[in-house]
């Protein structure tokens, strides 16, 4: 048996003999074993932490591009009914790239919360598996020789072992994720810092870098169909001011 | 026969199993060796069903080591390549 769950378990396992030829003495061994796999433990649950880190800063992140998406797509439709289709085409495209980010965000979101239920789960079985070691190893010492423990010894702490080293490739799994996630929020904070997202009315109509960007990054198709949507939406009658007011307070 | 789905926890197979994930398994690598992508997702999902269907839960208070360890069920084919060859991941 090669590859990961090979190396992964060799790994493992040498730590393990390593552990073992400490002590001659058995209780001993047995105690070390047990210290260690609660130190182990609180590593394991440091990990699972970062992971949950990692989830809040994205739900963060996500709630605010939210709220850019609301507020820009309002302020396109107060442009468009002062007659303002440049202002109002900038606003678009500045909604357009926010829902994407927003989209590929809340994806991220769920993968790491699926990621977080597992880990739980497992270090909870880990829990009760060190539980079992505590209670194993007291009888141990009671009841076999020196000998005989060693073999008892190895069987238990391998299994333990085992366990944890499978959680801790979980860790390991989810943590690589969350740092390419990392990355990509990084990337969502430079948009936002060069104020892709911002109030377009603070900006006025756009002639700057950033619109030429966005226009570049493709928003077109989606922005004139919302466009042409929203001027059919105000040519069909007054009927829509109350609802454009209301938007106005929500937005603000 | 004890076998460990990495991040899904052990399970109790009866030895006939042996046989049958041995030849899945076997059928992984040629896939693989194959850069048949889909035949081996295939593949390998029917492996890990056989493990959790025919398995039984390992009891928490049961510290024993596996004799066969599967890696994550998410794995990529890249990762595939790494695991599924020779032998697999049962030798035969």
């Amino acid at each position: 048996m090669a590859g990961l769950a090979g190396r992964m378990s060799t790994v493992f396992k040498s730590k393990i003999s390593r552990m073992l030829d400490k002590s001659e003495d058995p209780g001993e061994t047995l105690d070390y074993g047990y210290q260690k796999q609660v130190e182990l433990l609180q590593n394991v649950k440091k990990g699972i932490a970062d992971v949950v880190t990692s989830k809040k800063r994205l739900q963060m992140q996500s709630t605010k591009l939210e709220q850019s998406v609301v507020k820009l797509d309002t302020q396109a439709r107060q442009a468009m009914s002062q007659g303002r289709e440049d202002l109002a085409r900038a606003a678009l495209e500045r909604k357009t790239v926010a829902q994407t980010e927003l989209q590929s965000l809340d994806t991220q979101i769920k993968e790491l919360e699926t990621q977080q239920e597992q880990l739980t789960v497992n270090e909870r079985k880990l829990r009760t598996k060190i539980e079992t070691f505590r209670t194993k190893k007291e009888v141990i010492k009671a009841q076999y020789s020196a000998a005989e423990a060693q073999v008892k010894i190895s069987e238990a702490a391998n299994g333990v072992g085992e366990e944890m080293a499978d959680l801790g490739l979980a860790i390991q799994r989810a943590e690589d994720k969350t740092e390419n996630m990392r990355a990509r929020a990084g990337a969502v904070e430079e948009l936002e810092a060069a104020g892709t997202f911002d109030d377009i009315t603070q900006l006025g109509a756009g002639q700057d870098d950033i619109d030429r960007e966005l226009a570049q990054m493709g928003a077109g198709p989606q922005v004139d169909d919302e466009l042409s949507k929203m001027k059919a939406e105000l040519g069909s009658g007054g009927g829509d001011s109350p609802q454009l007011e209301q938007g106005k307070k929500e937005g603000a | 026969m004890i076998v460990r789905i990495a991040g899904e926890g052990q399970f109790r197979l009866p030895d006939e199993d042996a046989e049958r994930l041995n030849d899945l398994d076997n059928r992984a690598v040629s896939a693989v060796d194959s850069g048949d992508e889909a035949g081996f997702r295939e593949l390998w999902t029917q492996m890990l069903d056989l493990v959790k269907t025919d398995g039984q839960d390992l009891d928490g208070d049961e510290l024993a080591e596996s004799d066969v360890i599967l890696p994550p069920r998410d794995m990529s084919f890249s990762e595939a390549k790494a695991e599924f060859t020779g032998e697999g991941l049962i030798p035969d």
